[in-house]
């Protein structure tokens, strides 16, 4: 598929490595040369310079024959008139414009034919609502959603006190209480596909499927406070703070924000009524044990420095606070980061580019294509959701007649409003959805693609 | 730097070499030329051991390779197919020397033409197809051909683009499309077409097939072997007025073509270095024309000659319809200067290309205008884009490295004994990718005569000439080779 990508900012050249990886064309537009040749000498794409709300730079980059249009630079007006202008030349072209700034959120939802837009991405907004769900849940590293809400894929750090620790997974249903499955496992920063004779040791990340509603079953029987999150202390007062701060307040959790800037501190308090709103500096242990870090649920560090987010998370770690959530903007050290005491990480750019390969690959939606995919494990494999249809083959074969690809493991089928975790007797039928962990990237596109 | 991927990467390009040595192989066999099969099928045992050996002392290759390693792969990989392709000829004992086999497979490769052979009328069929088959290949280019075709090969890395980029001449070259590898397709394309269709129409002048593919794999390359002790000389007007169009065409910028395959002929008619290609063309055609009045007896011969020589020199292939030695100097002297300038960037030919003389002369201007008004800022613009300051210092280096290879390699040949005009017009015939020079390296000569160090000289000129120079700088540079 053609595809021009405006801005080749951090969300940009995220977006080119991802989609060109998975075969598209791309074409970069930035008015920065420099940075153009950098992605050019790194990826296999076309760059063109020039402003991509004009209309000949974008007749150059080829917008005629363009499938999709992403505007990612970093002013939201350029990316609405872009998206415009891009959609006047070629009406058929699908456009998603990144828009940060909530004051237009609104205006933008009703006036969306206007500008000539598909879709709208918030990497904070979306941010903020990662981590709310993971508020949702304590003690869950990161959780992905599959079958409307009714699977979820939920990592976990296995820590020395952990009831799992040295345990074979044929040993887990009868510790955890209930059927789940672990479909990978990162130790040392590589993921395994592990087996039944697998022994989890201290310091894994595990990362398990199972229905919805065990969730709950799966924390209270690992020994992990399940207490419901009532106070959360946010330290920063940037846009992940101000969205994150207003969806837990519709939730009745108490919300205590701490910000640098006094004038910051004004707007979010008039914005913010229930908030209690803080002016300091969040480093200053002081300052946090006085408004009580040792009774909060949860701290989020969502300064807009990455080392500072980093020192407050460790800090918090080290006093006991029972659930911690790091905002990270660059993720390219993974082992670095898992080596640190972080809690769970939530980096804004990665989830909204995997957001938008989501969407090209909903484009790309042919029967019995994937309907969602989630990279889990750093990205070194994938979690990929299917409708089985009347094209799907081997429907009602018991798995264990089945023979799949090597590095494909069958997660979950959802049938209806009840999900299974499948074992040799379980069989798929038409109209179920199944998900599938595969270490392979991108290789599966079609359901049938899972078979040997 | 990641010499095991070198190594696959060197082996996959002996593959692609190998592949296209089974074609000429065939010929042989057909023509029972039982010497030259017997050279073939050495020489393919030999790519064989080779290709082998290679992939088993590389097969748990890094995967980091960089625009560095690509480079220098560039080069290496040239020589090494150079070195090998070349056995055939040796083998055969067509060529008894191994240099001179060499020094005829290097200029083969780099679509120069110079031949080291008094006459090849008495070489077999299977040898000269592989002989005027490296201009094909050299032409378009062995790595863009790999790009395109050969599976999986970086994909998706944009190291790649500097394979293409020295490759494919010029001072800025860009892709076609997003995509390297329909880049490369797409040019392999239109570079088949357009050689399909010099060889239709030769046939159709009565040309025997075997000789129109190899002469229109001469002309597709703007290489300039031929199979006839006189190039072109013996074959009838027809099929030398067809030759002088299709050298022309394929001194065009390819992405010329892909642009009137889409329809666009108006960027086309407007592109700065084509008009200034075609002005030039014509111009020297009118100039010698009028130079040589009284030369031949008709008007219509005059301008027939003066046409092929000119397009024959300008795109740098070197193909000859009559003896321009005996021309008279002005004409004689039009010709060097053609050959310094060469076809246009992005074709097969060579020479400093048009693109990289305009913007020289561009360049010039700005300087000139700058001594007058100090504080004027001025930028450079070619088909009203704004070039990039690194595009122009690119374009002034070259020229410079240009010059000093030109001036060093003309003085060390000149230990051989021949005339200046003879040394000089053989390093600009050699390191333009032309082929014959004038006086004792014309039209009507050959190489032979010069020592093997001179033919050592001449073939890292034609080289460097084919890979706009620095892709071999680069193996002599000693930052290439230190481990960090």
């Amino acid at each position: 598929m053609n595809i021009i990508i405006a801005g080749n900012g951090k969300v940009g050249s995220t977006l080119t490595r991802l989609l060109s990886a998975e075969g598209h064309d791309v074409t970069l537009i930035d008015t920065d040369t420099r940075v153009l040749e950098e992605s050019q000498e790194q990826y296999d794409v076309m760059a063109v310079s020039g402003n991509c709300a004009s209309m000949n730079t974008l007749l150059q980059a080829g917008v005629r024959e363009t499938e999709l249009l992403i505007a990612a630079t970093d002013a939201d007006a350029i990316n609405l008139l872009c998206c415009t202008t891009a959609h006047c030349l070629n009406p058929k072209l699908h456009t998603i414009a990144r828009i940060r700034d909530p004051e237009y959120t609104e205006q933008i939802y009703t006036m969306k034919d206007v500008f000539g837009l598909s879709m709208t991405i918030n990497p904070e907004k979306q941010a903020a609502q990662e981590i709310a769900h993971l508020l949702q849940y304590p003690g869950f590293l990161k959780r992905d959603t599959f079958a409307k809400g009714r699977t979820e894929i939920v990592e976990l750090r296995i820590d020395a006190a952990s009831k799992l620790c040295n345990v074979a997974l044929s040993d887990m249903d009868s510790v955890v209480g209930c059927r789940v499955l672990v479909c990978a496992v990162l130790r040392n920063g590589t993921a395994i596909a592990p087996n039944g004779s697998f022994v989890l040791r201290e310091g894994d990340r595990i990362f398990v499927t199972a229905p919805a509603q065990n969730l709950t079953t799966l924390l209270r029987n690992l020994g992990i406070i399940t207490r419901r999150v009532r106070r959360v202390m946010l330290c920063g007062g940037g846009r992940v703070s101000f969205y994150l701060a207003a969806m837990l307040d519709r939730h009745g959790i108490s919300v205590q924000l701490i910000e640098r800037d006094y004038g910051r501190c004004q707007e979010l308090s008039a914005l913010l009524p229930n908030v209690t709103v803080l002016h300091g500096d969040s480093t200053d242990h002081l300052l946090l044990e006085s408004e009580g870090l040792s009774k909060v649920d949860a701290l989020v560090s969502l300064t807009g420095i990455d080392e500072l987010n980093m020192i407050i998370s460790l800090y918090a770690q080290s006093r006991g606070v029972p659930q911690v959530i790091t905002k990270l903007s660059r993720m390219e050290n993974h082992a670095m980061i898992d080596a640190l005491a972080l809690g769970s990480v939530v980096c804004p750019r990665e989830l909204c580019c995997n957001n938008i390969a989501r969407y090209v690959r909903a484009m790309q939606n042919q029967t019995g294509a994937a309907v969602s995919v989630h990279m889990i494990a750093h990205g070194q494999a994938e979690a990929v959701e299917f409708h089985v249809d009347e094209t799907t083959i081997h429907c009602d074969t018991p798995l264990k007649d089945l023979k799949l690809k090597e590095n494909v493991l069958l997660v979950s089928i959802t049938h209806g409003p009840h999900t299974e975790i499948p074992g040799g007797e379980s069989s798929f039928t038409r109209g179920d959805t199944i998900v599938v962990v595969t270490s392979g990237q991108g290789t599966l596109r079609q359901l049938n693609d899972i078979f040997a | 730097m990641n010499y095991k991927m070198m190594g696959r990467f060197v082996a996959q390009i002996l593959t692609i070499g190998a592949v296209f040595m089974l074609p000429a192989l065939m010929i042989s066999l057909y023509y029972r030329e039982d010497r030259a099969v017997y050279g073939f099928l050495l020489t393919l045992g030999i790519f064989a051991v080779v290709i082998g050996l290679l992939q088993l002392t590389c097969r748990s290759a890094p995967s980091a390779f960089y625009a560095r390693e690509g480079l220098v792969c560039v080069g290496v990989s040239w020589i090494v197919l150079s070195l090998l392709s070349c056995l055939p000829f040796y083998f055969s004992r067509e060529i008894p020397k191994f240099i001179d086999a060499f020094f005829e497979i290097v200029s083969g490769f780099t679509t120069t033409g110079a031949s080291i052979l008094p006459e090849v009328e008495s070489l077999s069929w299977g040898i000269l197809y592989w002989r005027s088959f490296s201009h094909w290949l050299g032409g378009m280019g062995v790595l863009v051909f790999l790009l395109a075709f050969a599976p999986g090969n970086g994909k998706g890395q944009g190291f790649t683009m500097h394979l293409l980029r020295a490759e494919s001449p010029g001072p800025n070259v860009g892709k076609l499309v997003p995509k390297i590898r329909k880049t490369a397709v797409i040019l392999y394309i239109l570079y088949l077409i357009l050689t399909i269709a010099n060889i239709i129409f030769l046939v159709i002048g009565k040309m025997p097939l075997l000789e129109a593919v190899c002469t229109a794999f001469g002309t597709a390359g703007t290489g300039g072997f031929g199979v006839k002790n006189d190039s072109l000389a013996g074959y009838s007007p027809y099929i030398q007025n067809v030759t002088t169009v299709f050298m022309a065409l394929f001194g065009v910028n390819f992405s010329c073509y892909y642009l009137l395959m889409l329809g666009n002929f108006k960027s086309v008619f407007k592109d700065e270095e084509l008009r200034l290609y075609v002005g030039i063309m014509l111009g020297s055609i009118l100039l010698i024309t009028l130079n040589l009045r009284g030369f031949y007896p008709t008007i219509g011969e005059t301008i027939r000659h003066a046409a092929f020589q000119v397009s024959s020199i300008m795109t740098t292939t070197g193909f000859a319809t009559t003896d321009f030695g005996q021309w008279p100097a002005f004409s004689q002297s039009l010709l060097l200067l053609l050959m310094v300038i060469g076809a246009c960037a992005g074709s097969t030919g060579g020479g400093l290309k048009c693109a990289r003389v305009l913007l020289l002369f561009k360049i010039l201007r700005r300087n000139i205008h700058q001594v007058l008004h100090h504080r004027r800022v001025q930028s450079i613009r070619i088909n009203d884009q704004v070039m990039d300051e690194k595009v122009l210092d690119g374009a002034n280096a070259y020229l410079s490295a240009y010059i000093i290879i030109l001036l060093l390699s003309f003085v060390v040949i000149s230990l051989d004994g021949f005339s200046i005009g003879t040394n000089f017009s053989a390093v600009l015939a050699c390191f333009n990718n032309i082929g014959p020079g004038l006086e004792a390296v014309g039209p009507t000569c050959n190489y032979a005569a010069y020592s093997v160090i001179s033919k050592l000289v001449l073939i890292l000129d034609m080289l460097a000439g084919r890979l706009e120079i620095f892709p071999i700088l680069v193996l002599f540079s000693r930052s290439t080779w230190k481990q960090h």
